[in-house]
C-alpha cells in the first residue's frame, strides 16, 4: 500500500524500459501476421469504419482487431507503447498537427512513401494538399489523412430572426449580435475557454486578425499587436457576452453542451462536429441551427483548414505490409465518399466535387465549408514538437482575457515564454 | 570408488538430483523467498532505480531516444521552479492535510455512532460503506455534473433557498476545496472501517472505571477512549495520508490535464502526469517522481516514529 504511488509510475517506466528489451530481441514474427490490430479513436469516422470491417475482412481474408479509445487515453495509450517500442499496434489513428511531428521525430511511424505512389486507382494525387503537408516529414509521407475540418460560426436562425439581426459577416458585426442577443438565459457567443482546448478554435481568430503564433522567421509572434488584438477579442466575446459563471476548462463537449441545449446564439467550433448540432438525440436545436464561415476580421476571414486525423503504421509493427492493406480500404475514394455522408469531411478533392459528397450536409454548411476551404490556413495549433506545452502557453491569454485579466500583459508573458519554448525546442 | 551404491547404477541423473535437493535444502530460506524477491526486485527495484537513473538525463520526446547524464540539473531546475512546481507541492500538502483532518474528526465521530449496537445498524453501515465500492474516476465525473455551474443540481438546490450560483470546480479558488470536499465523501468510509475495529478491540473497564469515577462522557472520550484509540488513529492517518498524498484519478477526472486552466488542482502526481504525458519530458518527470517519493517517504518516517512514541 505504501509504495503504490511509487508503484504506479514505476510500472510506466518499467513498460517503457521492457520495451527496451524488448526491441532488442527482435520481433516472433517476421512474416505478417493475418490480424491487423488497429487503434482508433472515438469519432463518428471510427463508428462507420467499425460497421463496414466485415467486409475488409472478407475480402482479402484478414482479421481486424480493434481497438477503440478516447482521444487522451489514445494519447496515453501511444506514449507508452510506442515510448516502448511495442509491436502490438499496426494501424495507428493519430492527429498529425498535434503529435504527428513529434512521432516522426521519434521514428514510431513508418515511411510510406512508396507505398502511396504504387497504386495509381487509390490516387494519393486525389489529396488535398493541405492534409498531405501535415502529414508528411522531412519529404517522407507518415501518414494518411481521413479526417478534416475548418471552424465555422454556429448559430441560432430564431434567435437572429426574431431580434432581426442578419448573419454577421465581420468580426465587429459577431460582436454586435452577441451583445443584442445576450440575455439572462441565454449567452450572446460560446467558445472553447479551456487553455489548452481554445487554442485550435482561437486561431482561426488569430489569422483573421492578421496574427500568427509564430511570424516568418520562426520567432514567437504571440505579442503582436495583432495577437494582442485577437487575445482581447475572443476572450472579450466569452467574458462579456458567454454564459455566467463561465468554465475556464470548457473544451468542445462542454461548449457544444451549452449550445445544444439552447444556451447560446453564436458558437465558434469545427465543422466535423456538426452532426452534434443536428442530431436530434443530442441537440435541442436540430430544427434551427445555422452555419456561416467565419467572421471576416481586420485581415479577412481566414478559419484553419486542417486534417484532424490521420492513419499511420506504427514503424516497429511486423505487419506492416497488411497494416497498409488495411489503410488503402478505409481511405479508397468510396469509403470516402461514405464517411463523408456520414458526416465526416474527408481530404480528398473528388468527394468534395462530387456532388453526392455534400448531398447530406445542411446546405448552408457545405456553402460555408467551401469558403473556408477557398481561404483556410494549413495549421491550427503552433507548429512544433512539443505542442502539448505549446498550447499551454499560447492559450494563457485566451484564459486570462476571459477572466477579464489584462490580456495584453499576459500576451506579451505568453511571448517571452513562447520564445524560450522555441529557442529551447532548437 | 563406490561400486555397489544403487544411485550410482542408476546413473547420473540421480546424483544430479540429490546433489539438486542438497543445494535447496542448504539454501531453502532463498529458494522459499526467491518469487517475493523477484516480484519485488522486477516492479519495485528495478522501476525505481530506472526512474532514478531518467531523473539524472535529459530523456525527452522518446525514451529510446539518445539523452545526455546531466547530474543534478534536473533537481535544480524543478527545486528551483517557483512557477508549477512549489505551488503544486502547496496543493498537494493542503490537500492531504485538510482531506485528512475532515477525514479523521467524522470517521472518529461516525464511528463512535456506530461503536454501540443498534436496531437498523447492518443497513446503516452499509450505507455508509457505499462511497467506498465507487470507482474514483466514476465518483469524478458524478460530481462533475452535480457541481455543474449551469445545469448542476448543486446550484439548483442552492437556487432554492436563494443563494447565488457558485462555481464550484470551475472556481480558481474554489476547485481545490471543491476536490477535497469529493475526497472526503468518498474515503470517510474508509476510516470509518479503520477506527471502528479498533474501538471495538477496546476492552469496556477504563471506560466504566471513569464513569464511576464521575467523568462525564466528553471527559471519557478525551480521557480514556482517544488516548487507547492512538494507535488505531495513526494507522488510519499513515494508510489514508498516503492514499491522499498520491490523489490523481478523482482531480483529473473533474480538472483534465494540468489540473485546469490555472492549475487550481495540480498537485505533484498531476505535474509528473503532464510531465510525462503531455510534455514527454522524462528527465524532468521523473526528478519530480523521485523528489515526491522523498517527500512520501518522509512523511511516513515521521509519523512511523510517532507512532513508535505513543505505542511506548
Amino acid at each position: 500500500m505504501k509504495r503504490r504511488s511509487v508503484v504506479k509510475y514505476a510500472a510506466v517506466a518499467a513498460a517503457l524500459s521492457l520495451g527496451l528489451t524488448a526491441c532488442g530481441g527482435g520481433s516472433s514474427e517476421s512474416k505478417g501476421s493475418d490480424t491487423v490490430r488497429v487503434t482508433l479513436a472515438n469519432h463518428v469516422w471510427t463508428e462507420g469504419i467499425k460497421a463496414a470491417i466485415p467486409e475488409f475482412e472478407k475480402s482479402t481474408g484478414l482479421k481486424v482487431e480493434l481497438t477503440q479509445l478516447g482521444e487522451d487515453q489514445l494519447s496515453d495509450q501511444y506514449n507508452v507503447k510506442l515510448n516502448a517500442g511495442s509491436d502490438e499496434i499496426d494501424v495507428m489513428m493519430y492527429r498529425p498537427l498535434q503529435e504527428g511531428k513529434a512521432f516522426a521525430r521519434n521514428g514510431y511511424l513508418a515511411d510510406l512513401t512508396s507505398k502511396v505512389a504504387e497504386d495509381a486507382d487509390w490516387n494519393w494525387k486525389d489529396y488535398q494538399d493541405g492534409p498531405v503537408k501535415a502529414t508528411t516529414f522531412e519529404d517522407k509521407v507518415t501518414g494518411v489523412p481521413i479526417i478534416t475540418e475548418r471552424e465555422v460560426l454556429y448559430y441560432r436562425k430564431d434567435l437572429l430572426k426574431a431580434a432581426g439581426i442578419e448573419v454577421p459577416k465581420t468580426m465587429e458585426e459577431l460582436e454586435a449580435a452577441a451583445k443584442k442577443l445576450s440575455s439572462a438565459d441565454t449567452a450572446g457567443f460560446v467558445a472553447r475557454t479551456g487553455k489548452s482546448a481554445a487554442v485550435t478554435q482561437f486561431s482561426s481568430f488569430l489569422y483573421s486578425f492578421g496574427g500568427d503564433f509564430t511570424d516568418e522567421s520562426g520567432k514567437s509572434a504571440v505579442g503582436s499587436a495583432e495577437a494582442k488584438k485577437a487575445y482581447a477579442f475572443y476572450g472579450g466575446l466569452i467574458k462579456n457576452y458567454g454564459p455566467k459563471n463561465v468554465s475556464t476548462d470548457m473544451s468542445w463537449p462542454e461548449a457544444m453542451a451549452i449550445f445544444t441545449q439552447g444556451k447560446a446564439a453564436f458558437y465558434t467550433e469545427a465543422d466535423s462536429l456538426y452532426k452534434n448540432a443536428t442530431d436530434p438525440a443530442k441537440s435541442k436545436v436540430t430544427e434551427t441551427v445555422g452555419f456561416a464561415p467565419l467572421p471576416a476580421g481586420p485581415a479577412g476571414s481566414k478559419p484553419y483548414n486542417i486534417p484532424s486525423w490521420g492513419l499511420g503504421v506504427n514503424q516497429a509493427s511486423a505487419n506492416q505490409d497488411n497494416a497498409w492493406k488495411f489503410i488503402k480500404w478505409a481511405t479508397s475514394k468510396e469509403r470516402t465518399l461514405e464517411a463523408q455522408k456520414a458526416g465526416v469531411p474527408g481530404p480528398r478533392a473528388s468527394v468534395w466535387s462530387d456532388p453526392a459528397g455534400t448531398s447530406t450536409y445542411p446546405k448552408d454548411l457545405a456553402a460555408a465549408i467551401a469558403v473556408s476551404a477557398e481561404n483556410g490556413v494549413g495549421h491550427d495549433r503552433p507548429q512544433v514538437l512539443t505542442v502539448g506545452k505549446a498550447r499551454e502557453i499560447v492559450g494563457g491569454p485566451i484564459v486570462s482575457s476571459i477572466t477579464g485579466a489584462d490580456a495584453s500583459a499576459a500576451a506579451d508573458t505568453a511571448n517571452t515564454a513562447f520564445q524560450k519554448f522555441l529557442d529551447d525546442e532548437k | 570408488m563406490s561400486v555397489l551404491t544403487p544411485a550410482r547404477t542408476s546413473g547420473r541423473t540421480a546424483s544430479a538430483q540429490e546433489n539438486f535437493s542438497a543445494w535447496a535444502n542448504r539454501h531453502r530460506k532463498w529458494l522459499f523467498a526467491a518469487p517475493a524477491m523477484i516480484f519485488v526486485g522486477v516492479l519495485i527495484i528495478f522501476p525505481l532505480a530506472w526512474t532514478l537513473y531518467l531523473s539524472l538525463t535529459d530523456s525527452q520526446g522518446s525514451v529510446r531516444a539518445a539523452s545526455d547524464f546531466v547530474g543534478l540539473e534536473n533537481y535544480l531546475t524543478v527545486l528551483t521552479d517557483t512557477e508549477r512546481f512549489w505551488p503544486a507541492v502547496g496543493r498537494t500538502l493542503s490537500f492531504t492535510l485538510v482531506a485528512l483532518g475532515c477525514e479523521i474528526i467524522l470517521g472518529m465521530g461516525i464511528a463512535l455512532l456506530l461503536w454501540r449496537p443498534f436496531r437498523g445498524e447492518k443497513w446503516v453501515r452499509v450505507a455508509i460503506l457505499l462511497p467506498l465500492v465507487a470507482t474514483p474516476v466514476a465518483v469524478g465525473m458524478m460530481w462533475r455534473l452535480i457541481f455543474d455551474p449551469n445545469i448542476g443540481f448543486a446550484n439548483q438546490l442552492l437556487g432554492l433557498v436563494g443563494i447565488p450560483p457558485q462555481p464550484w470546480l470551475s472556481g480558481q479558488d474554489s476547485a481545490l476545496p471543491t476536490t477535497i470536499f469529493m475526497d472526503v465523501w468518498q474515503w470517510t468510509p474508509m476510516v470509518v472501517l479503520i477506527l471502528l475495529a479498533g474501538l471495538t478491540s477496546l476492552s469496556d473497564e477504563p471506560d466504566e472505571a471513569a464513569r464511576m469515577d464521575g467523568a462525564s462522557a466528553v471527559q471519557r472520550f478525551f480521557y480514556v477512549t482517544l488516548p487507547l484509540m492512538m494507535p488505531t488513529v495513526i494507522v488510519a492517518i499513515l494508510l489514508r495520508g498516503i492514499d491522499a498524498l498520491k490523489t490523481f484519478d478523482i482531480l483529473y477526472a473533474t480538472k483534465g490535464k494540468g489540473g485546469g486552466s490555472f492549475h487550481e488542482v495540480e498537485t505533484l502526481n498531476v505535474y509528473a502526469y503532464g510531465l510525462s504525458f503531455d510534455y514527454n519530458q522524462y528527465g524532468l518527470s521523473s526528478a519530480v517522481l523521485i523528489l515526491f517519493f522523498m517527500i512520501i517517504i518522509g512523511s511516513m518516517w515521521l509519523l512511523t516514529m510517532r507512532k513508535k512514541a505513543v505505542s511506548k
